[in-house]
């Protein structure tokens, strides 16, 4: 650890440093170009978009003009994405799917709309920094500097009234008063369960022992949720200084991030950050001439689902297998090696600076009145517009998938929306016009779980979603338990018979009654919650269930054992599923009516898919 | 592995060689970070060293072998047995040789709701092994992984280290003869 001499050591300093820092960036930077470095970003082409940018504004020679590297602007479905910002008027564009080749036309035409590239609408508004003019359907406050800022320049996050919560809480508040102004505003914990946040930091505040612990549970295991990866690879810092803000409000000095090894580039962002911020003064002795000591430091997980519950995460840190254990006593009063221990999700954290700032009122203010503030939510499956999306509670489903999202691609007909991931359930089409809250999405038997939202429709079979997530429970289990590790191997192996054709209506009610004890029984909310997916999915498609199981047939065409393919008469011998056949078990003469070896079909559906002529029969 | 045959399992034997001796600066590199650890500090706690030891050994060796395992649980002071009860338990750590390219699908929702289990079988079937299962010629390990938060690109593939998204069946083939080609 290098120890840097620190720069700012009181709140005079600090408002000064943010307003030079204001001046010195917009003195300089009238144009500034965001180029969206998420992993996805990333992943779907942008580094060579950033490439031709930075060549092209060396060639026009021009001045004023900025290239910013941001995190994700949750644009998911049109990456690489860029964004042109007039920094004197706030006007904007927004570009999707950008190519090297369109960089040239993108850095000479400043905020008009490059001609022949793809604009996107923005969407979404500022709660803290506007007023909701537009009528837009989102509202950004825990992503408020994703997209924004170079979260690797921590100049950029000051001067977006960065650490100046942390500032005006060490110097301005009592640690009782940040419990109460936090318990005040209603914030619920995002990593899934909804515990009130004021409440567990009231817990660790009024134990005696001096060592206490901060913990921001970085292990977003559910899988194809990605709103934590996002938030620490977009804006770091938010989350660090909200640590250090409730570190001060339970007096704790250190603060660990549990990250998982599989985002490195957040792991980096984050070691990057907490260097700059120590530089500064924000983490280490004395912050702000406080007298308050705090520092971060970071741990990976390895690879187990089970580690995101708090008590596994605790026992992972502390280097054992990631074994949940008995709550109580909670970790807020015996956690981390035996001492007081707080521990919140990465979204919960990057809500508590904005509060700070703007006060509980104007947080109630968004969202419902049991569920105050946002949630982000990652779109994912079959929906046209992926991607990151913050909305605010009490948003309908409706709203989200037809609206945010545009609804279902290739023209398909919505089936269902799963949130909770592996402890979640299905929501159908008659539900789409709930709101959604904490509450009302446990009243339709999911949760909110930590934001993950996989839209699927006709053509996917509900029945294999619910093994698929009792194959991820199966994997993950700890194996402590018997009802987790035994029980959910035989549900596992009903619903495999099921997919099968090969079960009868007793193993129906067989599922339903080892569900329910499993429920009961289990040690953790990991085998608690473990048959929701079962459950869920058959009280609301329970016909797909029975035609499985009294017809022998997949309504979704999915079952691989419960389906064939084969050709009909308007095949024109095109000859092109044949070339798509991953097992070439197509065969016929060029512009003949082609067949399927049954034998040797694998049922991929590639041939349906790649058919222009409704040629291909599932049955 | 039972613990007591921990003083046996640094022996150097004629048909397996000690791979620590093998590989002195992979050795020393590990050593080095081992030292750097403020264990002195830590009485009482060291274990907590643990996860992040075995993450640097095997970003060093690629693998967990028997010496490495015994070699971290002496600096550390813990019993051979808690170390491998560790590597057991977290999907993460390995303790066999994997291939020289690593293919991982993505098996999280997005990606199972787009047809993620078809692209795994079509590896399987042209790399003739399982999941978790590395080639006998050492090229190829593959295996599953869970969200790589890259959920707009499903079905995605990581290769080695690039996410490869949108993979369709007939693309299998592709990325294996671009691996072969990188390989030679
Ligand atoms: C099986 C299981 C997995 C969990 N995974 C996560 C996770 O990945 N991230 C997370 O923040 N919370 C997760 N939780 C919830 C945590 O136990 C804990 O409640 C949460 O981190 C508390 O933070 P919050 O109050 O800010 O939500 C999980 C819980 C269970 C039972
Ligand atoms: S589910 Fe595959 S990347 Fe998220």
């Amino acid at each position: 650890m290098t120890v840097a001499k620190p720069i700012i050591t009181n709140s005079a300093q600090l408002t000064e440093f943010t307003a030079q820092t204001r001046t010195r960036m917009s003195d300089v930077t009238k144009i500034n170009i965001l180029v969206s470095m998420g992993t996805c970003g990333i992943a779907a082409g942008t580094t060579p978009v950033l490439k031709a940018l930075e060549e092209s504004l060396a060639a026009q020679n021009l001045t004023g003009v900025k290239i910013t590297r941001v995190g994700c602007m949750g644009l998911c479905h049109s990456e690489p994405t860029i964004e042109v910002v007039d920094t004197a008027s706030g006007k904007s564009v927004i570009y999707g799917n950008v190519k090297a080749s369109h960089a040239e036309a993108i850095v000479a035409a400043g905020v008009h709309p490059a001609e022949g590239l793809k604009v996107i609408e923005r969407g979404w508004y500022y709660p803290e920094d506007e007023e909701n003019t537009q009528d837009a359907p989102q509202a950004r406050i825990v992503l408020r500097n994703s997209g924004r800022i170079n979260p690797e320049d921590i100049q950029e996050y000051i001067a977006q009234s960065g650490y100046q919560a942390l500032c005006k809480v060490l110097l301005e508040m009592s640690p009782k008063q940040v419990v109460a102004e936090i318990t005040d505003s209603g914030l619920r914990g995002r990593g899934g369960g909804g515990f009130p946040t004021g409440r567990k930091w009231s817990f660790a505040n009024a134990q005696k022992p001096k060592e206490k612990y901060v913990i921001c549970n970085a292990d977003e295991g559910d899988p194809g949720a990605f709103m934590d990866r996002a938030i620490l690879e977009g804006d770091p810092h938010a989350v660090l200084e909200a640590m250090a803000i409730a570190g001060f409000a339970i007096g704790a000095k250190n603060g660990i991030v549990y990250i998982r090894a599989e985002y490195p580039l957040a792991i980096e962002r984050l070691q990057i950050a907490i260097h700059q911020a120590r530089e500064m003064g924000f983490l280490g002795k004395n912050i702000f001439g406080s007298g308050f000591d705090f520092d971060i430091d970071l741990k990976f997980g390895a690879g187990a689902f089970v580690c995101g519950e708090e008590t596994a995460l605790i026992a992972s840190i502390e280097g054992k297998r990631g074994e949940p254990t008995y709550k109580p006593p909670f970790p807020a009063i015996a956690g981390l090696w035996g001492k007081p221990t707080i521990v919140n999700n990465v979204e919960t954290f990057a809500n508590v600076c904005a509060i700070i700032r703007n006060g509980a009122g104007w947080f109630k203010r968004i969202g419902t009145t049991g569920s105050p503030g946002t949630k982000v939510f990652a779109l994912a499956g079959k929906i046209n517009q992926v991607g990151l999306i913050e909305v605010p509670m009490g948003t309908s489903l409706r709203e989200i998938i037809y609206g945010i999202g545009k609804g279902i691609r290739n023209g398909k007909q919505f089936k269902a929306v799963q949130t909770g991931g592996p402890s979640g359930g299905c929501i159908k089409r008659d539900q789409l016009d709930t709101t959604i809250d904490y509450d009302t999405l446990v009243l339709l038997g999911s949760m909110m779980g930590s934001g993950g939202m996989i839209i699927m429709d006709e053509d996917d079979c509900m029945v294999s979603v619910a093994r698929f997530f009792l194959e991820f429970t199966l994997d993950e289990s700890c194996g402590k338990c018997t009802p987790c590790r035994i029980g959910n191997k035989r549900l596992h192996e009903m619903l495999t018979k099921i997919t099968q054709g090969k079960a009868d209506m007793q193993t129906l009610q067989k599922l339903r009654d080892l569900s329910a004890s499993i429920k009961d029984t289990a040690l953790c909310g990991l085998g608690q919650s473990s048959p929701n997916p079962v459950r869920s999915t058959m009280n609301q498609f329970e016909d797909e269930y029975l035609a499985h199981i009294l017809e022998g047939k997949c309504p979704a065409g999915v079952c691989a054992d419960l389906v064939t393919y084969s050709i009909n008469e308007n095949c024109t011998g095109c000859a092109v599923c044949k070339k798509r056949c991953p097992v070439d078990c197509i065969r016929g003469e060029k512009k003949s009516v082609h067949v399927i070896d049954a034998e040797a079909c694998i049922k991929c559906g590639m041939c349906l898919s790649s058919c222009k002529f409704n040629a291909i029969d599932r049955k | 592995m039972a613990s007591d045959t921990s003083t046996n399992v640094t022996t150097p034997t004629a048909d397996a060689p000690n791979l620590l001796d093998a590989f002195p600066d992979k050795r020393q590199a590990l050593e080095e970070y081992l030292d750097s650890l403020p264990l002195a500090r830590a009485a009482g706690r060291k274990k907590g060293f643990l996860i992040q030891s075995l993450h640097r050994a095997q970003a060093i060796f690629g693998y967990l072998p028997e010496e490495v395992q015994v070699l971290v649980a002496k600096k550390l002071e813990l019993h051979l047995s808690e170390v491998y009860g560790v590597i057991s338990f977290y999907s993460f750590f390995t303790d066999k040789p994997v291939g020289k390219h690593k293919i991982n699908v993505c098996t999280g929702t997005a990606c199972f709701v787009r047809g993620a289990d078809i692209i795994l079988q079509e590896f399987a079937r042209q790399l003739k092994i399982s999941e978790g299962e590395t080639s006998e010629d050492g090229m190829f390990s593959l295996g599953g992984l869970r969200c790589v938060g890259a959920c707009s690109l499903a079905p995605v593939v990581m290769v080695n280290e690039d996410v490869e998204g949108n993979v369709e069946p007939p693309m299998v083939k592709k990325i294996i003869r671009r691996c072969m080609q990188e390989g030679e």
